[in-house]
């Protein structure tokens, strides 16, 4: 079985994130970037797929812009077999990404395609579902368990108030969730042997798919700054308080 | 609970932009180390000390190894598991041949990922770093029989290192040692006697452990030129190259130490132990000296890396605190109090250790790339130049960095008050952690005596004056570039210091030695001031001209530039002082019988 793992160059997780002086956007310059935790939940499982000998062949893909070549090559080093770059410098939405993800399986012939459940900078959480229709595969997603049986797999998803397992078919796509698995920390020789691994570079332009943001983005703004308390002298001040000011009573 | 981040940007800032590792590509191990392949071996070298080394180096200070009645040592919760993953990951024999299975890498690299796994757990470091160590010299003097035996147990991890030189009775004078070797038929040799202090002596993380041992065979002279060197595995080989039975080699006890608890720091018993002989016979001092000055390069490390990881907590309380306000008024009028950020007397505290703190990491990268040149390059005259810029600034930065290593850790426990005393905060740990490395891998007095009395006359004084030769060109050739001028003009008196301390010595000290000692260690101070005030005029000349073209981060060029005025304005002029102690020489101190102390 083949695995597709598409994975995303965001900005490090332990960053704090700041927004440009003009309001259109966060700043990226810089700023340290680093592979979107979901998907090194996703490479994790499979490379554990692959060492149960239930996978055979990992292929790691990213849609970016050139730097977006190291965050492959940290996948390589955790243990996927090759890369796929597909190269843009502008802001792709997930509808662009699930139509060029498209013609990459269509080309790769995966069995099995593991993505995050979303990506930590845009919170979009909507890639996966939209490869699954736009290819109509089955989906299992916020997997926080995968058994493989006979062209089929068991997925434990994380649901509201629980757990739920479904049954899918093989070819499938699943998105990971934070609980699947805990990723390894590349060894120093995989590092060393990564570079070496091959990376195939293609042009975004190249898949014949209309890139066009369908989103406008207004504003880009800081959180709110929370404003000082205020010490009340009476449980029937604060009474009032809340009555009269806050409008919560 | 202390926290900590590998300063990965500044390690690969040191290397890339300031020492331009790219002009070693042709030397063997440097081919491949593309900016991306560093940034790589460090981001996962710095998440390995953050998420795995540091999680485990309070609970380690406070539970200690253990001894238990069969002998046997225990390392503290969830070190085996830590080494069990460095260990797999091949990081111990990073820079190992990779005949032995190890990435043949740069010693550098292993020396600037030692500095991340010794901020976040100093204690857990050394075990790793004595097996590299161990490795290092046998490489080098061990024959091709003795190495089959160890350089891919050590190299892979499976097995440690240690170094035993020193006796109850004998330290620095290791010519009064007595554990005795009997050579055996089969021409190894049985070896006998006790040794302290060893670190990492006897452990659960591996099952075998490799120990280089010094002794006197039978029949040898008296004194240093009677001294063989060893190796005397814990468990003997069987053919197969496997750990076998148990050798005559025992942990006696541990000591009771005021730091490193997570290391088990042994009396060793040898009760006719099985070993080989390393290198010549009763040249067992000049073998040693390979791992001993590998193992005092590390040491300086652990001076930074202590003073790092206190620095990067004692800001993060300096910015939680709220106490007071600010002399200038309220800095942040909607909190209670202002941060104790906002104080002159922090923020001196805070730039002083990171401005000694950046300036040590690019003297240890400067001098770590000099090592592997020394040991790499074909051509003999940069080996000899690479060579000697080794061999002087070792005892400096084992001296330097661990003294004010130390020092630094202290101030960092002071912004925290009366929290800096409590355990759980983890800076007084910090305090105790830091005070073996001024001592160990000989002490800094021991240092400065040689540097002062072996290294400042060797060879003439070539290396000292192509290192002020360097100094002075640079000087010079900044000398009219007006933003240069904050740093070359107070490096330039330093230096100046630093030359009229050295005339003092040849006019006054080859007469009567006493003047060396007595003003030895205020000269290694003077000599780190100078190489790290030339350390920030470096970095300064790279920030000034990325700047100029626009290129990398301002906000890390000017904080940098910030750094080095303060180094400049603060520290630099502690040489003129120390110049005087020197002159002073050493009449009062020799005066005084020592009855009379």
């Amino acid at each position: 079985m083949k695995i597709l793992v598409p994975v995303k160059r965001v900005i490090d997780f332990n960053v704090k994130v700041r927004v440009k002086s003009d309001g259109s956007g966060v700043e990226l310059a810089n700023v340290k970037m680093s592979m979107n935790p979901f998907d090194e939940i996703s490479i994790e499982e499979a490379i554990r797929l692959k060492e149960s000998g239930k996978a055979t062949e990992i292929v790691v893909v990213s849609i970016g812009p050139q730097q977006a070549q190291e965050t492959l090559r940290t996948g390589l080093a955790m243990g996927a077999d090759r890369g796929i770059l597909i190269k843009t410098d502008q802001t792709i939405e997930p509808l662009a990404v699930a139509k060029i993800l498209k013609a990459v399986v269509e080309e790769e012939k995966p069995e099995l395609v593991i993505l995050g459940k979303q990506a930590i900078d845009d919170d979009c959480n909507q890639t996966g579902q939209m490869l699954s229709a736009m290819l109509g595969w089955s989906q299992g997603t916020f997997a926080s368990n995968i058994d493989v049986g006979e062209g089929t797999l068991d997925v434990t998803r994380e649901v509201d108030g629980g757990l739920e397992t479904v049954q899918i078919k093989l070819p499938a796509i699943v998105t990971t969730d934070l609980r699947l698995n805990e990723p390894r920390y590349a060894s120093l020789p995989n590092i060393m042997k990564a570079k070496r691994k091959p990376i195939d570079v293609k042009l975004a332009e190249d898949f014949g798919v209309d890139l066009t943001p369908r989103l406008t983005v207004l504003g880009t703004v800081e959180p709110p700054v929370r404003k000082a308390g205020v010490i009340v002298n009476s449980v029937k001040e604060l009474v009032s308080k809340l009555r009269d000011e806050a409008g919560v009573l | 609970m202390p926290a900590y981040k590998a300063p990965v940007k500044e390690t690969l800032f040191l290397l890339n932009d300031v020492f331009n590792i790219e002009q070693y590509r042709s030397l063997r191990g440097f081919e491949d180390l593309s900016p991306d392949l560093l940034s790589a071996i460090f981001e996962e070298a710095g998440k390995l000390a953050g998420e795995v080394l540091q999680p485990i180096n309070l609970s380690g200070d406070q539970q200690g190894c253990k001894r238990l009645p069969d002998g046997s040592i225990t390392t503290p919760d969830g070190f085996i598991a830590a080494y069990n993953t460095l260990k797999d990951g091949g990081w111990v024999g990073l820079s190992a041949d990779e005949a032995h299975g190890g990435q043949g890498l740069p010693a550098t690299l292993t020396i600037l990922i030692n500095e991340y796994f010794a901020s976040a757990n100093l204690a857990f470091g050394m075990y790793a770093g004595l097996s590299q160590g161990a490795y290092a010299a046998l490489n080098v003097h061990a024959s091709d029989d003795v190495k089959s035996k160890f350089m891919e147990k050590l190299a892979s991890g499976e097995w440690t290192g240690t170094m035993n030189l020193t006796e109850p009775h004998c330290g620095t004078d290791l010519g009064l040692l007595r554990t005795k070797a009997v050579r055996a038929d089969d021409g190894s040799y049985n070896i006998s006697g006790t040794k302290i202090f060893i670190s990492a002596g006897d452990h659960d993380l591996a099952e075998n452990i490799v120990h280089l041992v010094l002794a006197r065979i039978e029949g040898a002279p008296e004194g240093t030129k009677g001294v063989s060197l060893f190796v005397v595995p814990k468990r003997k080989v069987d053919a197969d190259g496997n750990a076998a039975e148990t050798n005559g080699v025992t942990c006696g006890s541990l000591e009771e130490k005021m730091g490193i608890h997570g290391n088990a720091t042994c009396v060793m018993n040898f009760d006719d132990a099985n070993g080989w002989l390393i290198g010549e016979e009763n040249r067992g001092l000049k073998a040693m000296f390979v791992m001993m000055n590998e193992a005092r390069m590390g040491v300086a490390v652990q001076g930074l890396s202590v003073s790092e990881a206190a620095y990067q907590n004692a800001v993060t309380y300096a910015r939680d605190r709220l106490q007071g306000r600010s002399l200038t008024g309220p800095k942040f009028p909607d909190k209670i109090a202002d941060p104790i950020i906002v104080h002159p007397d922090i923020r001196r505290t805070l730039m002083s250790i990171r401005s000694f703190n950046e300036a040590a990491r690019a003297l240890i990268v400067w001098t770590a790339l000099k090592s592997d040149e020394a040991h790499r390059t074909p051509d003999s005259d940069a080996r000899q130049k690479a060579s000697d810029h080794l061999s002087l600034l070792t005892p400096v930065l084992k001296g330097v960095l661990t003294d004010r290593g130390f020092d630094n850790t202290v101030a960092a426990q002071q912004v925290y008050g009366g929290h800096g005393y409590i355990s759980e905060w983890g800076m007084e740990q910090f305090v105790r952690d830091a005070r073996i490395p001024m001592i160990y891998e000989g002490a800094n007095g021991i240092q400065a005596l040689d540097l002062v009395g072996r290294k400042l006359p060797a060879d003439g004084g070539r290396a000292l004056q192509a290192f002020l030769g360097e100094i002075g060109m640079f000087i010079q050739a900044h000398a009219t570039d007006e933003d240069m001028q904050p740093f070359v003009l107070p490096l330039k008196t330093a230096a100046e210091d630093l030359q009229a301390a050295t005339m003092w010595f040849m006019q006054n000290a080859l007469g009567n030695p006493d003047h060396a000692g007595a003003g030895s260690t205020d000269y290694m101070h003077m000599f780190g001031l100078v190489s790290l005030g030339y350390m920030w005029a470096r970095m300064a000349h790279v920030c000034l001209q990325q700047k100029s073209e626009g290129k990398g981060d301002v906000a890390f060029h000017d904080d940098k530039l910030l750094l080095g005025t303060f180094f400049a304005e603060r520290h630099l002029p502690e040489t003129a002082f120390r110049r005087v102690r020197v002159e002073n020489g050493s009449e009062s101190m020799m005066k005084m019988a020592a009855d009379r102390f």
